[in-house]
């Protein structure tokens, strides 16, 4: 019997082929076996939000989920996040805001918060707070990601208004 | 207040300091690209794992590999027979103090015992993780069980279980000779204690009890390592101090230091815990045993059982002061539990603790005490925050006793500039006054609060701060930048504060120098970055290496014009013709010619400045709201007033005193170490909670600047001080709101319902009664 599976994905929007152990996180196999290794492993047990990625529109913690699990998915990981265009406004405004101290928590912070803009692009001080509750930092005590969060929120409402939206 | 600005506009003297660049690592960090030492992956890597100690103190009767080596995959398993054998009296001196060579070994793999739950025994290398973590279940050792001791009063006593044989105390320095798990008794006096408690109106004393909490960087502790057949080993870690994990590294294997290269990767978060070696040993030997490189990631779980922490204290305090305020003496016992070794912060603690006040007569007892615990380790202003919740909390008795404001009860006994600590030490130049006249006047300290059981609290806190060694080395290049190859891990920010002070010594815009960290092998030697000291000593590095720049590149410019060096004047970031003003080089113009005016321009600066530092002293508000149904806090509001010095990058100032505060906040709230028949109960973090954004609020800062007297831009160091404090501010703001006084860290609901409910009885016999 073959030890490893097969495993057929799309990360960041690319289609994406791989073998792993059935026992192999997802979060061991971007980092180990893909080189992502933008995606944080901070306590591999669920409690941190270091690893956090997007799967189909939900996020999650990528080290309670077995790689063999996304088969057929969409993976988004921090690598996706910018484009070669720039930087998201996320980054941007984390970088503008000194949110960052050692960063080791950052790439988990800036895909969280783009899940909640994507669902909820104009969130209150609490609903950022509340959301962002899954990803610990160390460094910072949160006051300067949450403005940064706030902040990208504006650009990212400013940037998708619709025309002759100001009157 | 003359001297002191406010909000880090540096008195608008400069140009680069005082702005707020994006930080030069900064993309890196947001796309994921940065690479952290867990990130490290070299060709042909194995995993290692260890095996810890399942008890809290035992002794090792054997240990049987040969099942584990036997395991498909396995290709190395070591123990404590690896390690060179050491002398009883060797002694390895680091920066953060001086430890027996065989403590330390002890600590990487435990030869006799093991003296706590957590503790390495064997480590395996094998060809991925799980083959290593099967293999760790295969090693058999054979413990007999010894009875431990966990509690720090406890295992002062002559009929605790003794830790070391060999061990016995120092009374002020002098080897006793007694066996005993105390390590050390310090002591500091100043004055007549007995006539200072005699002339006092008004005397306070209380005990306090504070918990160990982890320093809970975010990144676990890693060491990847491969050692070559030429004998040469290379380590690539997360570290604070690079130079410092080839000190220990080396001397634990017994290595020269040259043998040994460590390779700082970006660091995920230290906090003073990652100063020691945890890793790095076992994963050299493992390579050298297997002729691959290995790479080792500790578990969460190991981390808070293996790993940091800071110690649990006792803390006994007695103040005495006349009617009007006025401080004349203090009396204050300290005990801090060093772990399983000894080397707890408790001299800085001892030094603390009378830190923020003049007080003509003071007595401070200090003792370092072993355990049956992980060996202790700095944890931000070490030693500082246990100490500052005793003499905080009875700093706000007297307030409440005597009926007076409780900024004004510190302003009265502030310290300042001549003021002589109980350790003998005279202040320099120091911000305490001016960061409690900010307080005073700050509208949160003004402002109403707004409804029931809401109170607010102050206190005062202060950290020394340290100078020490750092080196930075400038190259020019041809298009106008300079790359700048310092010594100092960055944690926070710190490559931009010091490419800022060495900008602004050239009139070069932030973003024109590449600051970069070195390697051991490519950077002078330079010490951990730790005690606030980075930003200060490693920034005047950078100053003086620009200086040197300048120096060499007005010569350059003398070259150019064919004139004497003399005849060139460096001016608002120019090199201009002193008798000929028309010719004038932008730094950019001249660093173009270079190549045809002799080459290489490089700078170097060297330092040591053991410093007149005069410490950081910080000053926070905090309002809180008790649920007196559950006993739960919440925090409403929190100001934290810090004297920085001159204020590099602000925001990476405020940045540090905002970590500090909910670091301050978590310590007095809900963090704690929960044992129970000497093994950690609570050994994640989920069950270990520090703050999460949902638990507090906005940090607000107010950045007073007292320039240091004798750094070039009057940095002063900010790093630590702000984590003092809060315990102290929020356990008197918990008075302030419904009148009880807890005296044990952390403040937990339960135990603030405890104290409520007592507080209603007591209240209820008296109405009855």
């Amino acid at each position: 019997m073959n030890s490893k599976a097969h495993v057929k994905t799309t990360i960041n929007g690319e289609e994406m082929e791989f073998l792993c152990e059935p026992r192999q996180s997802l979060l061991e196999v971007l980092r180990d076996d893909l080189g992502l290794t933008g995606t944080k492993e901070g306590c591999n047990d669920g409690n941190c939000g270091a690893c956090s990625v997007i799967i189909d529109n939900v996020l999650v913690n990528a080290c309670l989920v077995f790689a063999v699990e996304i088969q057929g998915c969409r993976v988004f990981t921090i690598e996706g996040l910018a484009s070669p265009e720039g930087l998201h406004p996320l980054q941007q405004k984390f970088l503008e805001n000194a949110s960052l101290q050692c960063g080791i928590c950052t790439p988990g912070f800036l895909v969280a918060a783009k899940a909640l803009l994507d669902h909820n692009p104009d969130p209150t001080e609490h609903e950022v707070r509340h959301w962002l509750a899954g990803n610990l930092c160390r460094c910072t005590g949160y006051d300067k990601i949450v403005r940064a969060v706030l902040k990208a929120a504006e650009v990212g409402r400013e940037t998708t208004a619709p025309a002759g939206s100001s009157n | 207040m003359s001297n002191a600005s406010k909000n880090g506009n540096g008195n608008g003297k400069y140009k680069v300091i005082g702005t707020r660049p994006i930080r030069h690592d900064g993309v890196d960090k947001v796309t994921g690209r940065a690479a952290y030492g867990i990130d490290t992956h070299l060709g042909g890597m194995l995993y290692g794992q260890i095996l810890r100690s399942p008890h809290p103190y035992a002794r090792i009767r054997g240990i049987d590999t040969s099942k584990a080596k036997a395991l498909k995959g396995v290709r190395a398993v070591i123990t404590a027979a690896d390690l060179p054998p050491s002398e009883a009296d060797e002694v390895l001196n680091l920066v953060e103090g001086s430890f027996r060579l065989k403590d330390l070994r002890s600590n990487i793999l435990a030869d006799e015992k093991v003296f706590y739950q957590g503790h390495s025994v064997a480590a395996v290398a094998a060809t991925n993780l799980h083959i290593a973590e099967e293999a760790l279940q295969l090693i058999e050792v054979d413990y007999e069980i010894l009875p431990h001791v966990d509690d720090v009063v406890a295992a002062m006593r002559d009929d605790a279980p003794l830790l070391h044989e060999d061990l016995t105390t120092k009374e002020f320095g002098e080897d006793t000779g007694k066996n005993s798990n105390i390590a050390s008794h310090i002591q500091f006096k100043l004055g007549d204690l007995e006539k200072g408690f005699a002339e006092s109106d008004i005397i306070v004393e209380e005990e306090f009890e504070t918990a160990s909490v982890h320093q809970g960087y975010i990144e676990s502790h890693n060491a990847t390592a491969e050692w070559k057949t030429d004998g040469q080993l290379t380590v690539w870690t997360s570290t604070q101090g690079a130079f410092g994990v080839q000190k220990q590294t080396a001397a634990i294997l017994g290595l020269p230091v040259s043998k040994v290269r460590v390779v700082p990767m970006e660091i995920g978060g230290g906090f003073g815990g990652k100063i020691p070696v945890y890793l790095a040993p076992q994963a050299a030997i493992l390579s050298k045993k297997c002729g691959h490189p290995v790479k080792i990631v500790m578990t969460r779980a190991d981390v808070f059982r293996s790993t940091g922490p800071t110690p649990s204290s006792y803390v006994k305090v007695k103040l005495g002061a006349d009617n009007s305020g006025k401080l004349l003496a203090a009396q204050a016992t300290i005990a801090f539990a060093a772990g399983a070794f000894p080397g707890s912060p408790v001299g800085a603690g001892a030094v603390c603790v009378l830190s923020c006040y003049a007080i003509p007569n003071g007595l401070v007892d200090g003792y370092d005490v072993v355990l049956n615990r992980p060996r202790s380790a700095a944890y931000r202003a070490p030693g500082s925050t246990q100490v500052n919740l005793a003499v905080e909390t009875l700093m706000d008795e007297i307030a409440v006793k005597l009926g007076m404001d409780p900024i004004e009860l510190r302003l009265l006994n502030a310290a300042e500039e001549g003021t002589r600590r109980v350790d003998g030490a005279v202040y320099p130049v120091v911000g305490c006054r001016e960061t409690l006249e900010q307080t005073k006047v700050h509208e949160h300290y003004l402002a109403p609060l707004s409804g029931p059981h809401q109170g607010r609290g102050v206190a005062t806190g202060f950290w020394m701060n340290a100078g020490l060694k750092s080196t930075v080395t400038a190259n020019v290049n041809e298009d106008g930048t300079v790359n700048l190859m310092e010594g100092s891990t960055d944690i926070g920010g710190s490559r931009a504060s010091i490419a800022m002070q060495f900008a602004e010594v050239l009139g070069l815009p932030a973003e024109a120098v590449n600051p970069m960290v070195g390697d051991t092998a490519s950077v002078g030697y330079t010490e951990l970055t730790g005690g606030s000291r980075v930003t200060f000593a490693t920034g005047w590095a950078a100053y003086e290496a620009a200086q040197e720049v300048k120096k060499i590149l007005i010569g350059k410019a003398a070259l150019y014009w064919e004139t004497t060096e003399d005849e060139v004047r460096f001016e608002e970031g120019d090199f201009v013709h002193s008798t000929d003003p028309e010719k004038r080089l932008t730094f950019k113009e001249l660093a173009g010619h270079l190549v045809d005016l002799g080459g290489p321009v490089v700078g170097t600066g060297a330092v040591d400045p053991n410093s007149g530092v005069g410490g950081s002293f910080t000053t926070c508000i905090a309002d809180v709201e008790v649920d007196p149904e559950t006993g739960k806090i919440k925090i409403l509001r929190f100001t934290m007033i810090q004297d920085a010095g001159t204020a590099i990058h602000p925001s990476y100032v405020e940045g540090q005193m905002q970590g500090g505060s909910v670091q301050g906040i978590g310590w007095a709230l809900n963090e704690e170490y929960f044992y129970n028949e000497g093994r950690m109960q609570n050994a994640s973090f989920l069950d270990y909670r520090i703050p999460t954004c949902l638990d507090v609020p906005m940090i607000e800062t107010v950045i007073v600047e007292v320039p240091h007297p004798d750094h070039p831009f009057g940095v002063r160091g900010v790093g630590e001080a702000s984590i003092a404090p809060p315990p102290a501010a929020i356990a008197n703001a918990i008075y302030d709101a419904v009148g009880i006084r807890l005296h044990e860290l952390p403040m937990r609901p339960d135990r603030v319902l405890a104290a409520c409910l007592a507080k209603e009885e007591a209240e209820a016999a008296t109405a009855n009664g």
